[in-house]
């Protein structure tokens, strides 16, 4: 029984392995998804602003990640033109 | 054909600039001529590993900005002929660094060397991405601890949408080089092995470098290990990979320390 937990506890190095599996799978996916809302929201902004002037600083691009599926949520704020001369 | 050549790891303290310089004069021992930059901005210390700190008049800034001239600014080792640094600033921003002047300076260096390796910084930030941003290969230098290969990770993935040759659509090779190995330790299952890291980042790897203590000897000289004690097993390892670099099939072994029976007994070097 000691021996065995003294083995156990030796050898780390394969919960070090397993850790970093798990880890990077998810960071790997992260990572790219960051990029592709980073792209999408890069894209809208153009396309809309070709038609409305917006601020690209009030354009919100986010996904929500579901088990069946998931939803891409765009949020643009367009400003009325009593308020541009407000501000 | 010159080669440009990117060290970086995206964590510190792993061996970066020791890898830098050992390559660099493994490369130029073989009469190839070889360009080191140092890209640590601020930071400089490839000049004080390679024993140059007091020789340093311009560098790397003062060429991208055209205060003075590639050739001035290089300086040529004194063992090695064929071995020149460009240093890195130590007072200036390193928002000086922009990518046109850096492509600039690097485009030079391809007319006048063989290989130009940069040093990069650690972190992923300007001074990284610019040092990797007009390379043609990649080492990643890791060490079998959990932080350091997340960090080579994260490192794979810029190396492969941030450079000059992932935009134009093209594959960068990767070589991945771990240092600071001890193979007692991974085979009693108490660091990651080589096969556990090649798995997790699955690029081909260049060389195994055993943690050693000739590696703190040559930088309190300032001298490349490959050229402090070529026969120590760091050196040897360094050698291997320069030469699987230049193209060459080299065995892949896990270089280790020759002790005599006197340096058993004693327990230490006479150095």
């Amino acid at each position: 029984m000691t021996l065995f937990g003294f083995l156990r506890r030796r050898r780390s190095a394969p919960v070090a392995r397993e850790r970093l599996k798990i880890l990077l799978e998810y960071e790997r996916c992260l990572v790219s998804q960051v990029d592709l809302i980073a792209v999408l929201r890069q894209e809208i902004v153009a396309v809309v602003s070709r038609h409305v002037t917006i601020d690209p600083e009030r354009v919100q691009v986010s996904v929500d990640r579901g088990r069946e599926h998931s939803t891409l949520a765009v949020g643009i704020e367009i400003p009325n033109a009593n308020g541009q001369k407000a501000a | 054909m010159s080669k440009v050549i990117v060290v970086t790891s995206g964590k510190g303290g792993v061996g970066k600039t020791t890898t830098t310089a050992a390559l660099g004069a493994a490369l130029a021992q073989t009469g190839q001529m070889v360009a080191v930059v140092d890209f640590d901005v601020g930071l400089r210390n490839l000049d004080l590993i390679l024993g140059a700190e007091r020789r340093v008049v311009y560098d790397l800034i003062n060429v991208v900005q055209g205060v003075a001239k590639l050739p001035q600014a290089l300086i040529r080792d004194k063992r090695i002929d064929t071995l020149s640094l460009l240093p890195a600033s130590q007072t200036r921003d390193k928002d000086a660094l922009t990518d046109e002047g850096v492509g600039r300076v690097i485009n030079e260096l391809r007319e006048r060397f063989d290989w130009v390796i940069c040093d990069s910084p650690a972190g992923i930030e300007r001074g990284a991405t610019l040092a990797m941003r007009h390379a043609d290969e990649a080492v990643i230098v890791a060490n079998p601890e959990v932080s350091s290969v997340r960090d080579s990770d994260r490192i794979i993935g810029l190396l492969d949408s941030k450079t000059v040759m992932a935009e134009a659509g093209k594959h960068m090779p990767k070589h991945l080089l771990v240092s600071r190995f001890d193979a007692a330790r991974a085979g009693r299952g108490e660091m990651l092995s080589i096969e556990d890291i090649l798995e997790i980042l699955s690029i081909p790897l260049l060389g195994i470098v055993p943690e050693s203590e000739e590696v703190l000897r040559a930088s309190n000289l300032g001298t490349p290990v490959t050229l402090a004690n070529p026969a120590t097993a760091p050196a040897r390892a360094y050698f291997d990979a320069a030469r699987r670099l230049n193209g060459e099939t080299v065995p892949m072994v896990v270089p280790s320390e020759k002790k005599s029976l006197l340096d058993k007994i004693f327990g230490r070097r006479a150095a």
